[in-house]
């Protein structure tokens, strides 16, 4: 083996890991976020008497299933670029995307429904809680739709070199990753917000 | 080396444009100057902010002309209010901690030697390390307006038409309630007293930007370190600095987005009416705060500290990085217990998530979590002294080069112990419950928080200067500013703790009201003589700086005989580290003195059975 061999290949195969670590620590640090944000909730609803739980918006399960349904095209769409299939991996990106606006179009929503009603950020800890998670669960999302756009316009770009290749998959995997992180968090607030206690 | 012929030259050109050269640029050597001049200028605002503090306490009442002219509000006829000694307070804490501390030993050393102590040719994510170099300039940005939106009336005008909590334009430098910022008072808006308005907003809006820029940071720094070690530099062959920003990183990683939440929290408590933190019934300033309710204070306290705490090993850890490895180089002897040291920086940094509620013992907690607080507090000293006895092993016999970095590293460890040990003294919940609040406390961390990882930063600088500049710095000017300072970081501090015992409470504007406290003020006035003194000899260093940085002599590639791959390439390295070639790493990073070799040191790279 020469040495221009043994030192092409780790630089290549870097690329790839390379993202997914950072989708990874990304991961860790909004789960830090969220673990701080969600503490703050449990020691504020045991913490005096003015919690009133909201009514749940019925369009959350819209929401719910728009999101789980998209994890499930994400990793379509993944499974297609593993396999050489470039126009499947374009095309399921797309759709994932368009699921992901809905997901955020019925959250806003919801919130037009609670404010409907006369439920604000202020009007009480449940409320206010609610509002927070969904705008910030809401904002990291919309930061997994900015990435998933990138990718849907770099589909366009002919595969090229290993390298730029192994970037490709390495991103696809990363966003895939973290794109599942979203769906799992939402589940999860969705479920505390509603349906703990 | 017959290798390199065979090796794929793959250059990366520098980027022609000025603004892509020096200003947006994606290359981590930039970026890291840009990081520690940022630290350098902010460093300036702290010091002038505790010499003005210190006027105040020894010379209370004093007519200072350009405060009258800067603050005609908060220092009506040139005699500062306590609440602009307050917000002097709140400053000087913000502006050090974050944009000092975190900034310079991290942001700055770290992002410019990581990648070239590991052998790769840039960061991770270049474009993520500019946004995040940017992101935090915008915080310190965000910072300083609450200077100007609160000590000036025209620029307070502006930010008071922003809406209810952005009233501004009270007279303080910012809000008064300590870097801490603990609610209610930081929750309520301009009621809870002047700088309480924009200037709390302001702060809090600075924090999280300063958090975000900080986890982009991290997240770069943890992914080049697992991704992008060159051949044959595995974990245990790499320099101890990159340990420390290694456990830096992931400490910021994990604590930075607590905080976050946490400040998030509490702007929503200001601008938007929420109640997380804010309980019901407060009575403030004459009057009853009928907006908010059922809010818990101690929440904040909780997340504020779980960040805090780490966020001490944040500042100091790369220090500990930095000095073994100048220990190591200057006592031409290997770092005694290499694996120790790791282990202990990640025990440190470990421990270091368990201990938030000393900071929180006279909260009122249950004397069984105080306990166990207590007992892992103190735990900590088992990883710290590893560590001190480790660096003393490794001086030990050691015939010691005793240049300026050298110097400041050992006064790292004699700054480290002093105040470290003291760190057991607060830990103790009995203690504490005394020396709360008191100067005690301050001596402590402005000992082993603020001024060790600061000679941590002056000893990463002399030594690496030749390095990043091709030019050393001056040896004569370095060791004078390092005796005065030396000497004056203790003349300073070691009163404190005096003050600390005798009683004296922190941030008090004017301990002379105090009967009790009436004979201290020759300690007052001692301590504000050593300030000034060693604040100004740090005008020595700044100078040596930028003048070594047109003038300083020339450097060699290797002036310090040194082992580790920065001191391969040349001085300053090219754009891409090391010119497309990839170094391969058989040793350790610090092999001096090996019995039988030609020198007193083996370079990392230097291939097996060469010497």
């Amino acid at each position: 083996m020469s040495a221009a061999a043994v030192t092409e290949k780790p630089v290549s195969v870097a690329y790839g890991n390379r993202y997914r670590i950072g989708a990874w620590l990304a991961i860790a640090s909004i789960l830090m976020l969220f673990t701080a944000l969600v503490s703050s909730y449990i020691v504020r609803s045991a913490s005096s008497n003015d919690w009133v739980p909201i009514g749940m918006p019925r369009v959350l399960w819209l929401s719910t299933s728009l999101i789980l349904i998209s994890s499930v095209t994400i990793e379509i769409s993944r499974r297609s670029l593993k396999a050489l299939d470039d126009a499947g991996y374009g095309r399921w990106l797309i759709v994932t995307v368009v699921l992901g606006l809905g997901f955020l179009g019925s959250q806003l929503i919801a919130w037009r429904q609670l404010a409907r009603q006369g439920v604000y950020i202020a009007t009480n800890p449940h409320s206010s809680f609610y509002y927070l998670f969904t705008a910030a669960h809401g904002l990291h999302l919309l930061g997994g739709l900015v990435a998933l756009g990138y990718l849907v316009l770099r589909t366009t770009k002919k595969r090229d070199t290993v390298d730029g290749e192994l970037r490709r998959v390495g991103a696809a995997g990363a966003a895939t990753i973290y794109w599942h992180f979203m769906d799992g968090l939402w589940i999860g607030l969705f479920l505390l917000l509603f349906f703990w206690k | 080396m017959a290798e390199a012929t065979h090796e794929v030259v793959h250059r990366h050109e520098a980027p022609k444009s000025f603004i892509r050269k020096y200003i947006f640029s994606l290359d981590h050597k930039v970026i890291g100057i840009q990081y520690i001049l940022l630290a350098l200028s902010a460093v300036v605002v702290g010091m002038l902010m505790s010499i003005l503090m210190r006027v105040n306490l020894s010379w209370p009442g004093t007519h200072i002309k350009i405060m009258e002219t800067l603050f005609p509000t908060g220092a009506p006829g040139g005699v500062m209010s306590p609440e602009f000694y307050l917000s002097l307070v709140t400053m000087h804490g913000t502006i050090m901690v974050f944009f000092v501390l975190t900034t310079a030993p991290q942001g700055g050393f770290g992002n410019y030697f990581l990648p070239i102590q590991i052998g790769a040719e840039d960061m991770a994510f270049p474009t993520l390390n500019m946004l995040s170099f940017w992101v935090t300039f915008v915080g310190f940005i965000v910072l300083l307006s609450a200077i100007f939106a609160e000590g000036n009336a025209t620029v307070g005008a502006w930010f008071s038409k922003l809406g209810e909590s952005f009233a501004a334009g009270s007279g303080t430098v910012g809000p008064i309630g300590g870097w801490t910022g603990y609610p209610p008072l930081s929750g309520l808006g301009k009621v809870a007293g002047p700088g309480q308005g924009a200037g709390v907003n302001l702060w809090v809006i600075s924090i999280a930007i300063f958090c975000v820029g900080s986890l982009l940071g991290a997240l770069n720094f943890i992914t080049t370190l697992l991704n992008m070690r060159t051949r044959g530099m595995s974990m245990m062959r790499m320099p101890l600095t990159c340990w420390a920003w290694f456990t830096t990183a992931i400490l910021a990683l994990l604590s930075f987005p607590v905080l976050l939440g946490g400040g998030i929290l509490l702007l929503l408590d200001r601008i938007a009416g929420t109640s997380f933190f804010i309980p019901g019934n407060l009575y403030v300033s004459g009057a009853l705060q009928p907006l908010h309710n059922g809010g818990s204070p101690l929440l904040w306290q909780h997340l504020f500290w779980f960040f805090g705490h780490p966020e001490v090993y944040i500042a100091i850890l790369p220090g500990m990085g930095a000095t073994s490895h100048i220990l190591s180089t200057f006592a031409r002897k290997p770092i005694f217990g290499y694996r120790a040291m790791v282990f202990a920086i990640f025990a440190i940094g470990g421990l270091g998530f368990f201990v938030w509620g000393h900071h929180m013992f006279i909260s009122g907690m249950s004397p069984y979590s105080a306990i166990a607080f207590s007992v892992l507090t103190l735990s900590i000293g088992v990883p710290s002294a590893i560590k001190t006895f480790n660096w003393l092993g490794t001086l030990w016999g050691a015939r010691i080069r005793f240049t300026t970095p050298m110097l400041f590293a050992l006064g790292f460890v004699s700054l480290f112990v002093a105040g470290g040990i003291t760190g057991l003294v607060l830990g103790q919940t009995s203690l504490d419950f005394f020396f709360h609040d008191t100067y005690f406390v301050t001596a402590h961390f402005h000992l082993v928080m603020g001024v060790a990882s600061i000679f941590g930063m002056f000893a990463a600088t002399y030594f690496w200067f030749p390095k990043m500049f091709g030019r050393m710095m001056s040896e004569s000017l370095g060791k004078f500013h390092f005796w005065i300072t030396f000497i004056g970081v203790y003349a300073i501090f070691v009163p404190f703790h005096a003050m600390g015992m005798l009683g004296m409470p922190r941030r008090y504007a004017n301990y002379g009201e105090y009967e009790f406290l009436k004979n201290s003020r020759s300690l007052v006035m001692f301590v504000t003589v050593a300030a000034i003194i060693t604040v100004s000899v740090q005008i020595v260093f700044y100078f040596n700086f930028f003048w070594s940085m047109f003038k300083g002599k020339k450097a060699t590639d290797n002036p310090w005989e040194a082992t580790t791959l920065e001191w391969v390439i040349p001085s300053p390295p090219p754009h891409d580290n090391f010119a497309g070639h990839v170094p391969t790493v058989y040793h350790g990073p610090y092999e001096f003195s090996v019995p039988g070799a030609a020198n007193d040191y083996i370079m990392q790279t230097e291939p097996e059975g060469a010497s």
